[in-house]
C-alpha cells in the first residue's frame, strides 16, 4: 500500500459554539485521487480550511508526508506541498496570465522588484507542466472559466506539490470542459501528485476518484472505495434520508392547452418552435449549451420578442412586450442564475418572498400590512420547508436550495398558470434537489403547468412527463421519459449517436 | 505582442483622436492652436492636473476612490507657506516642496491607515478627511488669500523657455514645475512596472482576496497609496501657488471631480484593477484642451464647462458600457455552462 500523504484524525473546530467539525478523519495516499463529498454546511470547506492552515483544529492530529504537526501556518501547509485551488480561482482577472502565474512564486521569494522576464520564464515552465497552450499576454479576465481554472492549476504546480485540493472544480464548467479537466487531473496523478476533489455531484465522484469520503454535519458517515457506491447510498450518505424517485405522470385527464407556442422564431437563437402545455403537465426542454433553451424561455417571459410566430395563453394569441405582461398573464420564470438575475440576496427572505404580491398587500392608502406579509411568509416558509431561522435574515445567509425555494415561494405566492424553471436545480445540494423535485410534482398535480429547462438529465427523466429535445435552436425530437434513456437523451441533444 | 484586438479594446486609442480632432478643429478655425504660445500654456494648465490625476490613478486601480487629495493639498500648502511667511525664511524653494509633502504624506496616511487597517469603504473615509483638511484649513487656521514667502515667488518665475507667438507677439513661458510632473510620470511608471508594491496596487484592484492568499501585505500597500498620494498632493500644492504668486486657500478644490474623470476617460477602470499613465495624460489633455482652447475658436469660457461635462458623460458612460457588456457576456457564459 502506497505511503499516506496526508493523515489527519479526529479533528474538531468550532465557531462561536457551533460545532463546524466533530472529529473528523481523513486518509489520503500518495498518488490518489480521493473525493471529499458533503452538502452543504457539512463542514467540507472547514476541514479544508484546516488542512490548508487556514483555521487551528480545537482538536485532532494532523500528520502531512509522515510528519506530525500540532500546528500548521497557511505558508508552512504550502511549504509541505498542500496547494488550493478555491472555487474562484484566486486569480487575478485584470492580470496577464503570465503575471498571475509568476506573482505567487516572487511574493514567496520575498522579492520586491518585477523583473518581467523572470516572470516570463516561470509562467512558460508553469503551462509547459500540463501542456496548457494559452497566450501569456493575455488578460485573465478575458479567458474562459475552464482556462481560468487550469491557470490556477499551473499557479499551484509551480510549488512542488504533493496534495492539491480543489474545491468545487467542476461547478462553473461544461460537460466538455469537466472531461478536460479530468484528463488534466489524471496526469497530474500519474506524476505521483495526489489530489483531493471536492465534490457533491455522483457522477464525477464515481467517474474521477478511487476513494471517497463523505461528511454530513461535522461528522465522517462513509468512507471506502468508490467501487462500492452506488446513486441511492451516496444520496442516503449525504443526506441522512432515502430517496426514491419514479418518473412524473400527470394524473389528470388532459386538458385544454394554457399555453400553445406556434412557429416561434428568433433570428439566431431558435426556429419554427411549436408545441402545447397543458394543466398538470411538466414539460422538459433539454439540450446543450447554445442550442437555444435560454433564449426560447426568456421570449416566453418577455424578456425578449420573437421575430415570428405566436404564443397563445388560454387559446388567445397574447404579445408580451416586457417581463411585466408575462406576469400578468400569469407566467413565472426562475432563471438559472437565480443569484443575480433571481433575489436581491442582501434583503430579508421575506421581503425576496412577497415582491411579486406587493400590490395585493397594501391597503387602500398604497401602505404595506405588515400583518398580512407575516402570514403570507409563515404560510410559504412552512409550505416549502425552507430552513429559516428568521424570515428578516438577509436571503443569502440561506444555503443554494433554500434560496431557490425562496425564489419559488416568491412566484407561487402569486396567481400563476405556468411556471419556467430554467436549471432548477443547478449548484443545489442533493437533499434539496430531491425536494424541489417533488415540490414541483406537487404544484403539478394541483393544476400548474411546469416547464423545466435543463442538462441534468436523469433530473429531466425523474420530474417531466414529456421531453422536448433541442439542438441548433430547433425541437428536434419529442420522448416519453417512460421509455426512453439518459443516453438516448445524450446522444440526441449531441447529435453524436 | 499586441495585438489588433487587444488595440480596439484600449481607449487610449480613442481619446487620442479625439484629441488630434479636436486640435485639428481648433486650429481650422483659428490658426492660433499649434502656436508655440498656445501649446506652452496648455502645458501649463496641465501640470496641477496632471501631477493630482497620477495619484487618482493609482487609488482608483486599486479600486478605491479618492476625493481629499484637493483637500490636502490646499491644507499642505497653505500651513507650509503660513509658516514659511512667519519665519522669514529665504533659502531654498525645496524646503516648502519637502514641507508640503511631508504634511500630505501624514494626512493620506491617515486615510490609508482608515482604509487599510480599519478596512472602511475609502469614498466615505476620503468625503469625511477632504471635508475634515478643508474645515480645519478655514477654521483653525482661518484661511484666505495670502501672499507667498520669495523663495516660492522666485521660483514661481523660473522658466525653462519662453514661446513667441510671431504673428500676435504674444508670449509664453513654460514653468520649471512642468519637471516635477515630469518626475513624477518616471516615479510612477518606475513603480508600477518594476516594483512588487507597484503590481500589488494593481493584484488589489483586480482582486484583493487573492492578492491576500498570494501574499501580498493589502493593508501595508494601502497604507502606502494613499500616503504616497498625499506627498504628490502636497507637493501640487506648492506647485500650484508658485505659478499663481499668491496663496489661495481656494484655488484647488473642487477639482478633484474634474481630475477623477479626466482618468476614467483615460481608460481607467472605475472598478480597479485597469489604468495606464499614457491614458490618464490623454485624458487630463483632452479635458485641458476643452477648458482652455475654446475660446480660441470663439466659444465663451463658460461653455467649456458644457462641453466638459458632455465629454465626461459620454467618455465616463461608453467605458462603464464596455464593462457592462464584457460582464454581462462572461456571466451569462458561465451561467449558460
Amino acid at each position: 500500500m502506497a505511503a499516506s500523504i496526508l493523515k489527519v484524525v479526529g479533528i474538531a473546530k468550532s465557531f462561536g459554539g457551533v460545532q463546524a467539525l466533530k472529529g473528523v478523519s481523513l486518509e489520503i495516499d500518495a498518488g490518489e485521487i480521493h473525493c471529499l463529498a458533503g452538502e452543504n454546511g457539512s463542514g467540507k470547506s472547514t476541514l479544508i480550511k484546516v488542512i490548508s492552515g487556514v483555521h487551528e483544529p480545537d482538536a485532532g492530529s494532523i500528520e502531512i508526508v509522515g510528519r506530525r504537526l500540532s500546528r500548521l501556518s497557511p505558508m508552512e501547509a504550502i511549504a509541505l506541498g498542500i496547494q488550493v485551488i478555491y472555487q474562484d480561482f484566486s486569480v487575478f482577472p485584470n492580470l496577464s496570465v503570465m503575471e498571475n502565474l509568476a506573482l505567487n512564486m516572487e511574493l514567496m521569494d520575498k522579492r520586491a522588484l518585477m523583473n518581467w522576464g523572470r516572470a516570463r520564464a516561470i509562467a512558460a515552465h508553469a503551462v509547459s507542466l500540463i501542456g496548457f497552450e494559452v497566450d501569456l499576454d493575455e488578460r485573465v479576465e478575458n479567458l474562459s472559466v475552464a482556462d481560468r481554472q487550469l491557470v490556477a492549476i499551473c499557479r499551484a504546480l509551480l510549488h512542488d506539490s504533493k496534495l492539491i485540493i480543489m474545491d468545487e472544480p467542476t461547478s462553473a464548467l461544461t460537460k466538455k470542459e469537466v472531461k478536460a479537466l479530468f484528463a488534466v487531473i489524471k496526469s497530474l496523478q500519474s506524476r505521483g501528485i495526489s489530489i483531493l476533489f471536492v465534490s457533491h455531484k455522483l457522477d464525477e465522484v464515481f467517474e474521477i476518484s478511487e476513494r471517497f469520503t463523505i461528511l454530513r454535519n461535522g461528522e465522517n458517515v462513509a468512507a471506502g472505495s468508490t467501487e462500492e457506491l452506488d446513486h441511492r447510498t451516496f444520496a442516503f450518505h449525504m443526506t441522512g434520508r432515502e430517496f426514491a424517485e419514479a418518473s412524473y405522470k400527470s394524473d389528470r385527464a388532459p386538458g385544454p392547452p394554457v399555453l400553445s407556442v406556434k412557429g416561434l422564431s428568433q433570428v439566431g437563437s431558435y426556429e419554427g418552435i411549436s408545441f402545447d402545455l397543458a394543466q398538470g403537465e411538466i414539460l422538459g426542454i433539454t439540450g446543450l449549451l447554445g442550442s437555444g433553451r435560454t433564449e426560447l424561455v426568456e421570449t416566453l417571459f418577455g424578456i425578449s420578442s420573437p421575430d415570428s410566430g405566436s404564443i397563445e395563453i388560454a387559446g388567445r394569441e397574447v404579445r408580451m412586450r416586457s417581463v411585466k405582461d408575462a406576469i400578468a398573464l400569469g407566467i413565472g420564470y426562475v432563471p438559472s442564475d437565480r443569484l443575480t438575475e433571481g433575489l436581491f440576496l442582501p434583503q430579508s427572505i421575506e421581503r425576496n418572498a412577497v415582491i411579486g404580491v406587493l400590490g395585493r398587500l397594501c391597503n387602500s392608502l398604497g401602505l404595506l400590512n405588515r400583518r398580512a406579509v407575516a402570514e403570507l411568509m409563515s404560510k410559504w416558509i412552512a409550505e416549502l420547508s425552507i430552513a429559516a431561522k428568521d424570515p428578516s435574515l438577509p436571503v443569502k445567509t440561506l444555503s443554494g436550495g433554500n434560496q431557490q425555494k425562496v425564489v419559488l415561494a416568491r412566484w407561487l405566492a402569486s396567481e400563476l398558470s405556468v411556471l419556467i424553471l430554467n436549471g432548477p436545480t443547478m449548484g443545489v445540494d442533493i437533499g434539496a434537489k430531491y425536494d424541489i423535485h417533488a415540490l414541483m410534482r406537487e404544484l403539478a398535480s394541483k393544476g400548474l403547468a411546469i416547464i423545466i429547462v435543463s442538462d441534468d438529465l436523469p433530473e429531466v427523466l425523474a420530474c417531466a412527463s414529456r421531453i422536448l429535445v433541442m439542438r441548433d435552436g430547433a425541437f428536434i425530437q419529442e420522448l416519453e421519459p417512460a421509455t426512453t434513456t439518459e443516453s438516448r437523451l445524450g446522444e440526441l441533444s449531441t447529435g453524436v449517436a | 505582442m499586441i495585438s489588433i484586438r487587444s488595440m480596439t479594446r484600449r481607449s487610449e486609442p480613442y481619446v487620442f483622436a479625439a484629441i488630434v480632432a479636436l486640435s485639428l478643429l481648433i486650429q481650422a478655425r483659428s490658426g492660433q492652436f499649434f502656436t508655440g504660445n498656445n501649446l506652452v500654456d496648455l502645458a501649463r494648465a496641465l501640470i496641477v492636473p496632471a501631477l493630482f490625476s497620477i495619484g487618482c490613478m493609482l487609488v482608483i486601480v486599486s479600486g478605491g476612490i479618492d476625493v481629499s487629495f484637493t483637500a490636502i493639498a490646499s491644507l499642505a500648502m497653505y500651513v507650509t507657506d503660513k509658516t514659511l511667511l512667519a519665519s522669514g525664511y529665504s533659502g531654498s524653494v525645496l524646503l516648502a516642496y519637502a514641507m508640503s509633502g511631508a504634511l500630505g504624506l501624514l494626512m493620506g496616511a491617515l486615510n490609508g491607515g482608515l482604509i487599510g487597517f480599519l478596512k472602511l469603504p475609502t469614498l466615505v473615509v476620503t468625503l469625511g478627511t477632504g471635508s475634515l483638511f478643508t474645515g480645519v484649513m478655514y477654521g483653525v487656521f482661518a484661511a484666505s488669500a495670502s501672499d507667498v514667502p520669495p523663495a516660492i515667488a522666485a521660483h514661481g518665475k523660473q522658466t525653462l523657455f519662453t514661446a513667441v507667438n510671431l504673428e500676435s507677439g504674444l508670449t509664453s513661458n513654460m514653468p520649471s514645475q512642468v519637471l516635477i510632473l515630469v518626475g513624477a510620470l518616471v516615479l510612477v511608471f518606475l513603480l508600477i512596472r518594476y516594483t512588487m508594491l507597484g503590481r500589488g496596487i494593481y493584484a488589489i484592484g483586480g482582486d484583493e482576496a487573492a492578492a491576500e492568499r498570494a501574499g501580498f501585505s493589502v493593508a501595508w500597500i494601502k497604507l502606502f497609496l494613499y500616503s504616497f498620494v498625499g506627498l504628490l498632493a502636497g507637493i501640487t500644492g506648492v506647485a500650484r501657488i508658485s505659478m499663481i504668486s499668491y496663496a489661495d486657500p481656494s484655488t484647488m478644490l473642487g477639482m478633484e471631480l474634474t481630475v477623477i474623470a479626466a482618468v476614467v476617460l483615460g481608460g481607467t477602470r472605475v472598478t480597479g484593477g485597469l489604468g495606464t499613465l499614457t491614458g490618464t495624460i490623454f485624458g487630463v489633455t483632452l479635458m485641458t484642451i476643452l477648458a482652455n482652447s475654446l475660446i480660441l475658436i470663439g466659444i465663451p469660457t463658460y461653455w467649456s464647462r458644457v462641453f466638459t461635462g458632455a465629454v465626461i458623460i459620454v467618455g465616463t458612460g461608453v467605458s462603464a458600457r464596455q464593462i457592462g457588456s464584457a460582464r454581462r457576456r462572461v456571466r451569462t457564459l458561465q451561467k449558460e455552462a
